[in-house]
């Protein structure tokens, strides 16, 4: 479903990604860790061209987005991206938020539209929420939110890019939640994040990265039970 | 001091005619000049220098030169050598139009870009263009942060129309001079004129602070 091969990408003189190969299956629920600066959020960002790549291929359902060719407009309708800062349109209000992309870009009807946004509003638990603006949520409810306008699209991929990071703790359970609740429904996913435990849980496989490479990557049990790297160990030894 | 209110009472019609001059280049003024801002703006933003250079010239040349030398030149220079004659109304639009677009231009650019570029980040991501996500998510957040400083803007506008006063448009400017100059009097004709002024500025600013409000959703 991604296919990235020999992925590069350097920012000026400095190399943030070496060689990076990665393979996503469907409905597989991929978890990415390492400490900051190791590249992990760049590597998710690339996916859906947020970053320019500077050498190697991406390829999401076998097309080449790195291509000039391709629609990248095209492609992200298909990738839905949730943030570590939600980047919820802050003029609109919660509904206008998830129904935008679908009705500018999807060209839905707008009836249809508005339905599908309460269903998926009740789904995240916010229903009461829908004609509220962004800065009068919690953290915890702009990220539901955030997850609620991705699934508008419809994507066959998520990516989360460190969703939980900025939140106060007694609101990272609420957003795990709703993200175990899709990775059940069989949604392919990666996820970036500092939450070992969700990567213990949820993910199919966990991808440790270090200064611009993976390092190991394996099952949730093997990895946390086993690492057979001295870097994995030395950061799980950190971490949990 | 004596004060001669009958100096003022003479001259009424012609402050009156005087004041709708200076309402009327303000107007056009502000309109022509953010209509150009906005485009000017768009042109000093794009990524590359070649383009955006002449959008980034321009700015450099009416931000930085005396708007009274721009206004000769006009006046003295470009209208005549395009229409064969002078003309100061069309010299004194062109001068307030083109100098307030470089500083509305400036505007224009440092609202979109204080808008946060997860933003467009948040808006690219679901496969909107770089041109609907302008439109949809940057403008509006934009325009409601460029209100104060554009109405600032305005109000300098209006101030600065009275230079073509220099130029001989009948706006308020050329009569309270004309005023002063044949009854030798000062108090009268500028005291006149400053309150003229402060009406049409203070106006001007209560419609900016009503719009504010209603725009403000934070």
């Amino acid at each position: 479903m991604i296919k990235v091969t020999n992925l590069k990408k350097s920012f000026g003189n400095h190399e943030v990604l070496k060689d990076i190969n990665v393979d996503v299956k469907p409905q597989e629920v991929v978890v990415v860790i390492g400490p900051s600066g190791s590249g992990k959020s760049t590597f998710l960002r690339c996916i859906n061209m947020l970053e320019t790549i500077t050498d190697g291929k991406v390829y999401i359902e076998n097309v080449d987005i790195t291509d000039e060719k391709t629609n990248i407009n095209k492609i992200r309708t298909e990738v839905g991206m949730v943030f570590q800062h939600f980047n919820l349109f802050s003029h609109k209000t919660v509904l206008e938020n998830i129904m935008l992309a679908p009705l500018k870009v999807r060209k839905l009807e707008k009836e249809k539209t508005r339905l599908k946004a309460i269903e998926l509003l009740r789904k995240v638990g916010l229903a009461d929420k829908a004609n509220a603006y962004p800065n009068s949520l919690s953290g915890g409810q702009k990220q539901r939110v955030a997850i609620a306008r991705a699934l508008a699209m419809v994507p066959k991929i998520l990516l989360f890019d460190e969703p939980t990071s900025a939140l106060d703790p007694e609101m990272v359970g609420e957003v795990l939640e709703v993200m175990k609740k899709l990775a059940r429904e069989g949604m392919t996913m990666v996820v970036v994040t500092h939450e070992m435990g969700f990567a213990r849980e949820v993910g199919d496989r966990v991808i440790f990265m270090d200064e611009g490479y993976i390092v190991e990557e394996n099952t949730p049990n093997e990895l946390f039970g086993g690492p057979r790297h001295q870097r994995t160990k030395a950061f799980l030894s950190k971490v949990l | 001091m004596d004060f001669r209110f009958e100096i003022i009472k003479e001259y009424a019609p012609y402050l009156v005619q005087g004041t709708a001059y200076t309402i009327g280049l303000s107007l056009a003024g502000i309109f022509i000049g953010t209509f150009l801002g906005l485009f000017i703006g768009l042109g000093k933003m794009m990524k590359n220098k070649f383009l955006s250079w002449p959008f980034i010239c321009y700015i450099a040349f009416f931000r930085g030169t005396p708007l009274f030398v721009q206004i000769l030149l006009i006046h003295f220079g470009l209208v005549p050598l395009f229409t064969g004659e002078t003309n100061p109304i069309l010299a004194a639009i062109l001068a307030l139009s083109l100098n307030s677009a470089a500083y509305i231009a400036e505007i224009f650019r440092a609202g979109v870009q204080s808008i946060d570029k997860g933003q467009m980040e948040g808006a690219r991501s679901l496969g909107l263009t770089h041109v609907q996500a302008m439109r949809y998510v940057i403008l509006p957040q934009a325009t409601k942060r460029m209100i104060p400083p554009l109405g600032n803007e305005f109000i300098v506008l209006i101030k600065e129309s009275s230079i073509a006063a220099i130029i001989a448009a009948p706006e308020l400017m050329y009569w309270s001079r004309a005023e002063a100059g044949q009854y030798f009097r000062v108090w009268e004709p500028y005291l006149t004129a400053a309150l003229i002024y402060l009406i049409l500025t203070l106006s001007l600013s209560l419609v900016l602070n009503l719009l504010e409000r209603k725009l403000a959703t934070e």
